[in-house]
C-alpha cells in the first residue's frame, strides 16, 4: 500500500494549506484590522523591541478582540531561539 | 413588489454574468416575469452573454439620465416572453448611476416584474455597492480558491452593513452561497478547497454547486445562458439552484468523481 500512502500524502497538499491560510486570513479581515492606532502601534513595539533583541517584522503581532462587554488587546511577541 | 437578487462576489472572472444569465433565464422559464440587469456600466457583458448585444439601443444610464425609459431599453429575450434584460452603458463616467436614479428605475421595473435580477460589477466601487444596495436577497458567488473565498467573505460583511434594509433597520438581506468551476477530481487530488471547507470559512447557506464544465464556455460563444443547455452537468447545476430559491429541497449533485467503468478507465473516457 506504498503507492496509496504516497498518494494519501499527497492529497494534504496545497489545499488544506489554502484552508488554513483562508481561516486565519478571514479572521484577521473579520476584526477589521481593529482601531487605527494598531498598525503604528505594532511598529513602535518592533522599534523598543528592538532595542534589545533583533527580530523579524512578523515576530509582533497585535490585535484586539471583542468579549462581551469589553475588548481584549492582545500583543504576540516571538523572540528568537 | 418584485423581489430583488444581487448576484455578487467581490473577485472577477468567477462567474456572475454567468450566474444572473443562468438564474434570470430559470425563473423565466417557471413562469415568473424576470428582468436582469447588468450594473457593470464601462464594461457592459451581460448583453454578450445573454445573446441580445446586438438589439441594445438605449441603457441603464440612459434611462436614469432620463434619455429614454424604461420601456424603450428593454430588451426582450427571443427565447423566452417572460425575460428581459437592462443592458449597461459603454459610458467611462463612474459616476452615471447614482442611488437615486437606481432607486427609481428599480421601482419602476417592481410594477410589472416578479424578479429583478442585478449582475454586480467585480470590486468595491459604485457599481458594486448599488447592486447590492436595494437587494432582498444575494447570491455570492464564490470559486473553490483562496482569493475568490476572501473577496466573498469581505462581500458577506458589506452586504450585512451597507445595504437599504441596513440602513433602515429591516430583516437582513438572505444571502446564498453559490459555489462555480467545482472539480470533484481536484478536490480529490487534494489540489482545490473542497464544498466543506469553502461552507466552514464563510459559514452561508449553500444554494448551489455549479461543476467545472466546457459547456459554460461552449453557450456564452453562442450567446445562450448555460442552464438552456439541458444535457450539461452544469446547466443541470443552475436548473437545481433556481429549484431551490423558489423552495424546493433537492439534494446537490456533481460532488463526487464519478466512477469510470472499465472501458473508461483503459480508453481514458
Amino acid at each position: 500500500m506504498a503507492l496509496l500512502d504516497f498518494f494519501k500524502q499527497r492529497k494534504s497538499n496545497s489545499a488544506s494549506i489554502a484552508k488554513e491560510r483562508l481561516q486565519i486570513l478571514v479572521a484577521h479581515d473579520r476584526r477589521g484590522g481593529g482601531p487605527s492606532y494598531l498598525p503604528q502601534l505594532q511598529r513602535d513595539l518592533l522599534k523598543v523591541i528592538r532595542k534589545y533583541v533583533a527580530i523579524d517584522n512578523d515576530a509582533v503581532s497585535v490585535s484586539v478582540e471583542q468579549d462581551g462587554a469589553h475588548e481584549i488587546l492582545e500583543l504576540n511577541i516571538v523572540l528568537p531561539d | 413588489m418584485a423581489r430583488i437578487i444581487v448576484v455578487t462576489s467581490g473577485k472577477g472572472g468567477v462567474g456572475k454574468t454567468t450566474t444572473s444569465a443562468a438564474f434570470a433565464m430559470g425563473l423565466a422559464e417557471r413562469g415568473f416575469k424576470t428582468v436582469v440587469i447588468d450594473f457593470d456600466v464601462g464594461l457592459r457583458n451581460l448583453d454578450l452573454i445573454m445573446g441580445c448585444e446586438r438589439r441594445v439601443v438605449f441603457d441603464f444610464v440612459n434611462v436614469i439620465q432620463g434619455d429614454a425609459n424604461v420601456g424603450q431599453a428593454l430588451i426582450k429575450d427571443k427565447r423566452n416572453p417572460n425575460l428581459f434584460v437592462l443592458p449597461a452603458s459603454q459610458t467611462r463616467d463612474k459616476d452615471a448611476l447614482t442611488i437615486d436614479g437606481v432607486g427609481k428605475v428599480l421601482e419602476e421595473l417592481g410594477r410589472d416584474f416578479e424578479y429583478i435580477i442585478c449582475d454586480s460589477p467585480a470590486g468595491i466601487e459604485r457599481g458594486a455597492t448599488l447592486a447590492m444596495y436595494f437587494a432582498d436577497d444575494a447570491i455570492v458567488v464564490t470559486n473553490p480558491e483562496v482569493s475568490s473565498v476572501r473577496d466573498s467573505d469581505r462581500m458577506i460583511g458589506i452586504l450585512s452593513s451597507k445595504s437599504r434594509r441596513a440602513e433602515q433597520n429591516l430583516e437582513g438581506i438572505r444571502e446564498h452561497l453559490l459555489v462555480t468551476r467545482y472539480s470533484p477530481e481536484r478536490v480529490q487530488r487534494g489540489e482545490m478547497l473542497a464544498l466543506e471547507d469553502v461552507q466552514e470559512i464563510l459559514s452561508l447557506d449553500l444554494i448551489g454547486v455549479i461543476p467545472e464544465s466546457p459547456s459554460v464556455l461552449n453557450s456564452s460563444n453562442a450567446g445562450v445562458p448555460v442552464i438552456l443547455d439541458r444535457d450539461s452537468s452544469a446547466g443541470q447545476a443552475y436548473n437545481d439552484m433556481v429549484a431551490r430559491y423558489l423552495g424546493e429541497d433537492l439534494p446537490h449533485r456533481f460532488l463526487t468523481v464519478e466512477k469510470k467503468g472499465l472501458l473508461g478507465r483503459l480508453f481514458g473516457g
